[in-house]
């Protein structure tokens, strides 16, 4: 890639910062040219962004509609999944899915909640909502 | 402190550039990549995140650090916390004692970053050099244009955050001051590692064989009702490849930026010549992510052989590549 050839067309995934690249200069050698982006870039980072979007908006229809909790709806909003809050939270991924359900959802100790919450960086009040 | 901050591609590689020299020993980021042989390939179908494989362009996390050790003959100071108030308390006991401190984070809980980036990745590498007056930590983050500052609650988070490669509040800085190595003896080392990851490792998911297991799992992948998950997969590949900091083509401009210092460094000329060859591939592969990232906006009909095919290309002509390395090294 020569410098003249480093993608300066804008990615909005990076929120206005320019990124490092190596690009070959006029005299043959590499060096560090900064890039406002390549579209490449944004279109894959935008695929991983949209699909937890959608994880996270399918599972808030879900609780508004009582059919899960808030806690999965939490889960996808802060880009983690039923491993990843597992070992975050140090609750089994069983008894993760298990607190899916609303109704055991509701009479969870506030301690629990309190964990769960600790986990995704929530207060317990915003963890028992899903808006 | 003063410390002078430089924007690099790569987060380990940057760290270890801006603390070597920050010690009185200039390396280039290239140089700090190179010599510790952290060019790689892998394809981890074992590993997921979020569902997907993982693959890697260059070795484990920690390789850069730990690599530069034998080379420079310089011992690094590692130190994990059970307990997060103990790591806190050590990171401010450092930087008061006016040491340039190395730290593992996670990407999720850095505020300054965009936040379209920041996923649950926790294996990156930021400097500390020093505190606001309001608490706020000073961090020169190497991917960043200039330094930035972070409140310590959200550091807290970012060094104590669990799941993969937890980083267990890691902090890392150099004992005694680092002096530059004998080239005609570390440089050939540090090559003929990175043709040996290559050519020679005994899994086939490492290297260029991990190049063609990729190619023949993305032959396989659907590219009809299961089409959402081809293209997942697929963009995952591309992300690994140059959304995560890599200086471009998966870490192959990098790597040649390396070669043509060394050429220079040893006068061999035939180093340079392949750092030529590398640009060509590097650029091979930026056309992999094109080709990609164009079938999963159906810009092309979306047809994994034609990918895999692309990748087997690529796995041929890094085979041809490294074996003349191998030679010239």
């Amino acid at each position: 890639m020569l410098d003249s050839e480093v993608p300066q067309e804008g990615n909005s995934t990076l929120g206005g910062h320019r990124k490092a690249m190596y690009a070959r200069g006029t005299d043959g050698k590499l060096h560090i040219v900064q890039s406002a982006g390549w579209e490449v870039e944004e279109i894959v980072t935008k695929q991983a962004v949209d699909d937890l979007l959608r994880l996270a908006e399918d599972a808030r229809q879900r609780a508004l509609a009582g059919q899960t909790s808030p806690l999965e709806y939490h889960m996808y909003r802060v880009r983690m999944d039923v491993p990843l809050l597992a070992q975050a939270s140090g609750i089994w991924q069983w008894r993760i899915r298990r607190h899916f359900r609303p109704a055991i959802f509701a009479k969870l100790s506030p301690s629990l909640l309190a964990t769960y919450a600790d986990a995704m960086g929530l207060s317990v009040e915003q963890l028992k909502k899903a808006d | 402190m003063e410390f002078q901050h430089s924007q690099a591609s790569h987060c380990e590689s940057g760290v270890m550039s801006a603390m070597l020299r920050h010690h009185g020993l200039p390396l280039s980021e290239p140089m700090t990549f190179g010599l510790s042989s952290a060019l790689s390939f892998a394809y981890l179908p074992i590993i997921k995140i979020n569902g997907l494989p993982l693959v890697a362009y260059r070795m484990p996390p920690k390789a850069i650090i730990k690599g530069l050790q034998k080379p420079l003959g310089l011992k690094m100071r590692f130190e994990t916390f059970g307990n997060p108030a103990a790591g806190v308390a050590r990171l401010n006991d450092l930087l008061d004692q006016g040491k340039l401190v190395g730290l593992q984070t996670s990407v999720f809980w850095l505020p300054y970053l965009p936040q379209d980036l920041r996923f649950h990745f926790n294996a990156h590498n930021v400097l500390a050099f020093g505190r606001e007056a309001s608490g706020d930590y000073r961090l020169s983050d190497p991917v960043a244009e200039t330094v930035v500052t972070c409140p310590p609650a959200d550091l807290q988070r970012a060094r104590f955050a669990k799941g993969a490669l937890a980083p267990r509040g890691l902090l890392y800085y150099p004992l005694g001051t680092p002096r530059a190595p004998d080239w005609h003896k570390v440089l050939p080392a540090a090559l003929k590692k990175t043709t040996r990851i290559m050519l020679d490792a005994p899994l086939p998911i490492i290297g260029v064989r991990g190049i063609r297991w990729l190619a023949k799992a993305i032959d396989k992948l659907d590219a009809g009702s299961g089409a959402a998950h081809s293209k997942m997969f697929i963009g995952q590949v591309v992300r690994m490849q140059e959304e995560i900091g890599t200086g471009g083509g998966g870490f192959r401009f990098i790597y040649a930026s390396f070669l043509q210092e060394a050429a220079d460094l040893l006068g061999r000329p035939a180093l340079g010549e392949l750092a030529e060859q590398l640009i060509d591939i590097g650029d091979e592969w930026r056309e992999f992510a094109l080709a990609t990232a164009r079938m999963i906006r159906d810009r092309d009909p979306l047809h994994p052989p034609k990918l895999a095919d692309k990748l087997r290309a690529i796995a041929d002509r890094e085979q041809a590549f490294f074996r003349d390395l191998r030679r010239a090294a």
